[in-house]
């Protein structure tokens, strides 16, 4: 395979994919999507950056540790669920409000999406994990955890 | 503070601490601390949820605000609270014997958060209201118990972790087909929706089959006879600290679970069930204590005995009368304390032989008093003698086989009790009364005292034995409360469907 063809076609599509990522799990709320799916879809990213460019350098481009990242994440869902318990409902009922935007009539932002950031977060550190993890080859021993 | 808080804060802490622990730096003193923070939090909730339900009775709440049985319920009646209490307080225990015992880099490591993680999943077991849930947060403990199974990854640590592995997801797919057929059948899994659908189905021996895979996973989880192979194949590979973890919590949602589903949802060929549980849960005590007896590895030794204690619990279950499902409950709480104690002994004792092997210690008795005397009482109590609690509950359980005129478990009972005792003078006498082996250099070793650190949680583990065992009746009057609640299912459904009929 010509890897400039590999190369090219990596630093093109792993911007597209996050891009993409996002925007699933921005409207997943009430269409189909989700932090989940969205979560998996910026991990193929990262993933084809590794084909590409070579484990460090995916890892690099990562910046964060993937189980820090999902550590991250799972505080964050945790926490979306906090708000509804201060008012005396049971966690994580949704508590939403309406942006004022000019052009339409009002941005819906809420506690859910709050939790679907989280589960983005989880879901892309863990797999980033695996994938990071199955790429080290045999030259490593001892799993790496925890930063 | 709400009931409804109260129910979702022990998953919230032991996850969020979970989570908080990873993202800390990678040294021992905060991952150690924040571990001891959260579990010290984790038994005080666990102490106010159970005031609350003596109180006012079951408490439910509805993740999300999701009306049951469509969301997701969390359901706290007085024997999920109690165990929620003792998960804490044996967090705390194994928790302050790691940070004893375990060299600092592993603390530094993902020990504590999976030690956090692997506690919330048992909470969440014994407070979903919802069979899925159920198998997902038994799912969650038992991802943890893998890691942490494997985590130094020596040679026997990892062949352990395979077999424990792969029978531990065997169970999980049965108990998978399981919850689908129930589904399938019942258009719900919430709890106490089964309740009330599944009798009025008319499929009766559908349901006994499906009640039958439920059987087979939650025996596997159990360790009941004859799935109890992973158990003594995996126990004696990790630290003490880990092997304490797993024989008072792993098995015991097992227990639960098994004790759960035949109370609240499948009474209706109670005649089948409770044969199955009596014959399973006296082959069960049999088998173990028979295996116990053969072993000279003391942690082996000390993992046959789970088995075998188990049987004690299915065949309580089997009885299935109000006595009968007060022994069990009683039972459940004395024996976590006293395995506990005994794992968390025999890992002093191999800190001070280093070996587990009984032909290759002797002589505790004199150059170690105090870890003696914190062997033999635990193992006094586990074999039933007065005045300890396993005398009582062992006592209730005896009884409410007599009182069922079932006497081939009352006869079983006693005779695997007495093994049990034979079995621990065994330990006794090779560990700590005989002469030691002469091949070993004559090193004087300083006697372990309680400021080392790793005698404070045995001793704590053997008080709460005395205690237990000294004042037994508000245990076994609380016990005897959460049996009633088993037996009349009404209770539990009205607190989660509310005025639904």
């Amino acid at each position: 395979m010509n890897p400039v063809v590999m190369h090219t076609v990596a630093r093109l599509m792993a911007p597209v994919l996050l891009l993409v990522s996002l925007v699933l799990a921005v409207r997943g709320h009430d269409i189909p999507g989700g932090g989940f799916v969205g979560g998996l879809m910026a991990a193929t990213a990262f993933a084809l950056l590794m084909v590409a460019f070579g484990r460090p350098a995916a890892r690099k481009q990562l910046r964060v540790h993937p189980t820090r990242l999902a550590a991250a994440g799972l505080l964050v869902a945790l926490f979306s669920g906090v708000p509804s318990m201060m008012e005396g409902r049971p966690f994580l009922s949704g508590i939403w409000a309406r942006l004022p935007v000019p052009g339409t009539d009002g941005l819906k932002v809420g506690t859910p999406q709050l939790f679907d950031l989280g589960i983005y977060l989880v879901v892309l550190g863990t797999a980033m994990c695996f994938i990071l993890g199955m790429a080290r080859g045999e030259d490593t021993t001892a799993p790496e955890m925890g930063g | 503070m709400t009931p409804s808080a109260l129910l979702s804060l022990p998953m919230i802490l032991c996850l969020g601490a979970a989570a908080a622990g990873l993202l800390t730096p990678s040294r021992a003193w905060p991952r150690r601390w924040l571990a001891l923070m959260t579990m010290v939090a984790l038994a005080a909730v666990g102490a106010m949820l159970l005031v609350t339900v003596r109180r006012e009775g079951i408490q439910s709440m509805q993740v999300g605000g999701w009306a049951a049985p469509f969301g997701i319920t969390l359901v706290a009646d007085l024997l999920s609270a109690l165990l929620v209490l003792v998960t804490g307080v044996m967090g705390l225990t194994v928790v302050s014997y790691s940070a004893a015992t375990l060299p600092a880099s592993k603390e530094a490591g993902a020990y504590y958060p999976l030690v956090l993680v692997l506690v919330g999943g048992v909470c969440g077991a014994f407070l979903t209201g919802d069979l899925f849930n159920l198998f997902v947060w038994i799912e969650v403990m038992l991802g943890a118990s893998f890691v942490l199974l494997a985590l130094e990854a020596r040679q026997e640590q990892l062949e352990a972790s395979i077999k424990y592995m792969s029978l531990s997801l065997m169970g999980s797919v049965v108990l998978l087909c399981a919850v689908g057929l129930l589904y399938g059948a019942a258009g719900t899994l919430n709890l106490a929706d089964l309740a009330v659908t599944v009798p009025g189905l008319g499929t009766p021996n559908l349901m006994t089959a499906v009640s039958m895979f439920f059987l087979v996973a939650f025996a596997l989880k159990a360790g009941a006879f004859p799935l109890f192979f992973w158990l003594p194949a995996s126990y004696h590979t990790p630290p003490a600290a880990v092997t304490t973890l797993f024989s008072a919590l792993l098995t015991k949602v097992g227990v639960y679970a098994l004790a759960r589903v035949f109370t609240l949802v499948f009474t209706q060929d109670s005649q089948l069930t409770s044969t199955l549980l009596l014959v399973m849960g006296g082959l069960t005590m049999v088998t173990g204590v028979l295996g116990a007896v053969a072993q000279y590895d003391m942690r082996r030794l000390l993992s046959f005995h789970i088995i075998s204690q188990i049987g004690y619990l299915i065949a309580a279950l089997g009885l299935f009368t109000r006595s009968a499902l007060t022994a069990l409950i009683a039972f459940l709480i004395h024996y976590i304390f006293a395995k506990s104690a005994l794992f968390l002994v025999s890992g002093a004792t191999a800190r001070v032989t280093r070996t587990y092997d009984l032909h290759q210690m002797g002589n505790l008795y004199r150059t170690q008093p105090l870890l003696a005397a914190l062997f033999f009482i635990p193992a006094l109590s586990l074999a039933g003698v007065p005045p300890f609690s396993g005398f009582f509950a062992k006592l209730a359980v005896i009884q409410a086989a007599l009182r069922a005129e079932n006497w081939i478990i009352a006869g079983t009972a006693v005779v695997v009790g007495l093994l049990t005792l034979f079995s621990m003078m065994k330990i006794w006498r090779e560990a700590f009364w005989k002469a030691p082996p002469e091949n070993q250099p004559e090193e004087p070793t300083r006697p372990l005292s309680l400021g080392d650190g790793v005698l404070g949680p045995c001793m704590a583990m053997t008080l709460f034995m005395v205690v237990l065992g000294l004042g037994a009746e508000p245990l076994l009057e609380l016990a005897d409360a959460a049996a009633g609640q088993l037996l009349d299912p009404e209770e539990y459904v009205r607190a989660v469907l509310g005025g639904r009929p």
